[in-house]
C-alpha cells in the first residue's frame, strides 16, 4: 500500500469514525445517565436522514438547514416520548426499557415506510464541499474533511459541558444517586429529559451528517444500531472519551479492513469487540459495574 | 414430579393435537408445526430468563447454528437425520457454551449486550460464508428423509420432538438445579452465600438454553426447507423474547402461550395488513406498561392469586 493510499484509507476511516462518534455519543450518553440501553436510537439515525432528505432536496433549503431540522425534530420526538411514556419506566427491570426501545423501533419503522416509502434516496453534497483539498501527495475530500473538524469539535463540546458546568455536574450526579439529588432540590425528571432529548438529537444529526455519504434506504437503521453498540461497547458503556476511541478503532477497522480484507469487513468489527471484551470485560475505558 | 393433574393435562394436549391431522386442513396442520417450533424456541429462552434472571438479546444465534448445522449435515454432507439432528443440536450446545463462558463474567444490560454482540457475529458468517451457509441467498433445497418429507409426516415428527424437548425442559427446570436458578435470578447474592457457584450455575443455565434452542433451529430449518440470515438477525432475537414476555415469564408455560399468541397472531394479521410492525410495536407497548408479568400473569391477576407464583 502506497503512502497516497494509506493516507487516504486513513483519512476515510477518520471521517467514518467522527460521523459514528457524534451517532454514537448520544446512545453512549443515554445509557451514561439514565441506564436505558436505547435501540431506537438507530431509527433516530434514519430519521435525522430522511428528515435532512425531505428539507434539503424536496424543499430545496439549504443542507445545514436540514441538520438543524432534523437535530430538532428528533429532540422533539425524544422529548415528547420521554415525557409521556419513558419516564414510568426508570423503576422498572433494564428489560421493560429494551423492549420499549425496540416497540418505538417498530412503530418508527411503519410511520417511515409511511411517510418516505421505500424507495432510495441520496442527499448530494452540500455546495462548495464536494470538491477535494490537494495536499500534494493526496487528494482529500472536503465534505470528508469537514467531518473530521465536526466530530472532535462535539467531543470536546461535550466534554466541557459534562465536566466543566454546573449543568454537567448535575447530570453527573444524576448518574450516581439520583434520589440524594432531587432531596437537594434538583428536578431530576427534566434532567433526564434534556439527556434523551440532547442524546437523541445527536443521532439525528448524526443521520444528517451521514446523508450526504450514504444511500438512505429502509434498514439503515438496523446496521447502525449495531455498530453504535460495538463501538460504546469497546470504549466502555457510559465513558464518553471510550466512546471516542471506540469509533476511532471501528472506523479504522471497517475502512482497512475493506481494503486488506473485502467481504469479512462487516464481521471485523464483532472480531474487535470480542477481542477487547475478552481482554477488558468493561471496555477500554469502562470500569467494573457495582457489586464485583 | 409433575402432579397427577399436569400430566393427564399434557397427555390431553399432546393428543389432541395428534388427532390434528385428521381435520385434514394443510393451513391448520402447517401453522401448528410452526407454533410448536416456536413454543420450544421460546421456553428454551426462558431457561436464561425466567429462571436464572438473565436476559439474552442474542437468543437467534443458536437457533440459526442449529438450523444451519442440520440443514448443512443433511445435505451438503448427505449425513442421516438421526446423525445430523443431535449433531446440529450438540454444536449449538457447544458454541452456547464457549459463548457462555464469556458472557456469565458479565450481569445485567452488559450480559444482553454481549449476547447480541456475538449473535450478530454468528449472523456475520452466517452472512459472509457463502460456500458453506449460501450468504444472504440462504441454504435452500434442504434433502429430506423420505419419512418425514410429507407435512402430515413432519408434523408428526416435530410434536414428537417438541414435545420430549418440553418434557426435558420441565424436568430440568424442575430438578434441584433449576431450583438454584431461580434462587440466584431472586438474590445472587444470598445464593453466593450459601455456597452456589453462582457463575458456574448461570454457564449450564446459558448451554441448555442454547442447546433446546438449536434443536427448535433445526426443525424450523427442515420445514422450511431452508435457513436464511434473517434467521440469526437480532429481531429474529427480539422476537422469541417478545414472545417469552407476552407469555410471561414466572410460569413453566408462559412462553408456550407467548408463541402461540403471538405467531397465530402475526399470521392473521399479515392477511389483512402489511403493517405487522405497528401492531407488535403496540402488543410490545401494553406488555410494558400494563402487563409486565405477561398472559399468564394477567389470568393469574384475574383469578385474585396474584402475581408471582
Amino acid at each position: 500500500m502506497t503512502l497516497t493510499m494509506f493516507t487516504l484509507n486513513a483519512f476515510y476511516g477518520l471521517a467514518l469514525a467522527m460521523n459514528m462518534f457524534i451517532i454514537a455519543s448520544g446512545l453512549n450518553l443515554i445509557f451514561g445517565v439514565l441506564r436505558v440501553i436505547n435501540f431506537a436510537h438507530g431509527m433516530f439515525y434514519m430519521f435525522g436522514a430522511y428528515i435532512t432528505f425531505t428539507v434539503a432536496k424536496t424543499w430545496g433549503a439549504p443542507f445545514f438547514v436540514g441538520v438543524l431540522a432534523a437535530a430538532a425534530a428528533l429532540g422533539l420526538i425524544a422529548f415528547v416520548v420521554e415525557r409521556l411514556l419513558l419516564r414510568h419506566l426508570y423503576d422498572k427491570e433494564h428489560l421493560m426499557q429494551l423492549l420499549f426501545t425496540f416497540a418505538l423501533v417498530l412503530l418508527m419503522s411503519d410511520a417511515a415506510k409511511m411517510i418516505w416509502g421505500t424507495d432510495q434516496y441520496s442527499v448530494g453534497y452540500p455546495p462548495g464541499m464536494g470538491g477535494a483539498v490537494n495536499l500534494g501527495f493526496v487528494m482529500l475530500p472536503q465534505y470528508q474533511l469537514f467531518l473530521c473538524v465536526v466530530g472532535p469539535l462535539i467531543a470536546v463540546a461535550m466534554w466541557f459541558v459534562v465536566d466543566r458546568t454546573r449543568w454537567g455536574r448535575v447530570v453527573r450526579a444524576a448518574t450516581q444517586d439520583r434520589e440524594m439529588l432531587a432531596a437537594l432540590g434538583v428536578n431530576v425528571p427534566m434532567v433526564y429529559a434534556a439527556v434523551f432529548t440532547i442524546g437523541s438529537a445527536l443521532a439525528g444529526v448524526g443521520g444528517a451528517l451521514a446523508a450526504p455519504r450514504i444511500a438512505l434506504v429502509p434498514g439503515m437503521d438496523a446496521t447502525i444500531i449495531n455498530e453504535c453498540f460495538i463501538i460504546v461497547i469497546i470504549g466502555g458503556l457510559g465513558n464518553m472519551w471510550g466512546s471516542f476511541l471506540g469509533a476511532l478503532a471501528f472506523g479504522f477497522v471497517v475502512q482497512f479492513g475493506t481494503v486488506l480484507a473485502p467481504n469479512w469487513q462487516d464481521v471485523l468489527p464483532y472480531l474487535l469487540m470480542l477481542a477487547v471484551l475478552i481482554v477488558r470485560p468493561w471496555g477500554l475505558l469502562g470500569r467494573p459495574e457495582a457489586g464485583h | 414430579m409433575p402432579s397427577y393433574r399436569q400430566l393427564i393435562a399434557s397427555a390431553i394436549v399432546v393428543l389432541l393435537l395428534a388427532l390434528l391431522p385428521l381435520a385434514g386442513s394443510r393451513y391448520a396442520i402447517d401453522l401448528t408445526t410452526e407454533v410448536l417450533i416456536y413454543a420450544l424456541f421460546a421456553l428454551s429462552l426462558n431457561v436464561l430468563i425466567g429462571f436464572t434472571g438473565n436476559i439474552s438479546f442474542g437468543h437467534a444465534a443458536y437457533f440459526a447454528i442449529g438450523g444451519y448445522a442440520c440443514a448443512i449435515l443433511l445435505t451438503t454432507y448427505g449425513w442421516p437425520l438421526a446423525l445430523a439432528l443431535p449433531a446440529a443440536v450438540v454444536l449449538a450446545g457447544l458454541v452456547a457454551a464457549v459463548v457462555g463462558y464469556f458472557c456469565v463474567r458479565l450481569t445485567q444490560i452488559y450480559f444482553a449486550m454481549l449476547t447480541l454482540a456475538f449473535a450478530m457475529l454468528v449472523w456475520g458468517v452466517a452472512f459472509k460464508w457463502k460456500e458453506v451457509t449460501g450468504g444472504d441467498d440462504g441454504f435452500t433445497g434442504i434433502k429430506m428423509p423420505a419419512m418425514i418429507s410429507h407435512h402430515i409426516g413432519y408434523f408428526y415428527f416435530t410434536l414428537i420432538t417438541v414435545a420430549a424437548g418440553i418434557a426435558a425442559l420441565w424436568v430440568i427446570c424442575h430438578s434441584a438445579f433449576g431450583l438454584t436458578l431461580v434462587a440466584i435470578r431472586e438474590n445472587s447474592v444470598r445464593a453466593g452465600f450459601i455456597g452456589v457457584d453462582t457463575r458456574h450455575m448461570r454457564w449450564a443455565a446459558f448451554t441448555v438454553a442454547g442447546t433446546f434452542g438449536g434443536l427448535a433451529g433445526a426443525l424450523f430449518g427442515m420445514y422450511h426447507r431452508g435457513m436464511y440470515i434473517e434467521n440469526a438477525f437480532w429481531t429474529e432475537s427480539a422476537n422469541v423474547l417478545i414472545m417469552v414476555l407476552l407469555g410471561g415469564i414466572y410460569s413453566f408455560i408462559g412462553p408456550i402461550i407467548g408463541a402461540a399468541v403471538l405467531h397465530l397472531l402475526q399470521t392473521f394479521t399479515n392477511q389483512y395488513t402489511p403493517y405487522w410492525p405497528t401492531v407488535l410495536g403496540l402488543i410490545l407497548l401494553v406488555i410494558v406498561m400494563v402487563l409486565p408479568d405477561g398472559l399468564i400473569g394477567l389470568a393469574r391477576r384475574v383469578r385474585g392469586r396474584g402475581g408471582r407464583p
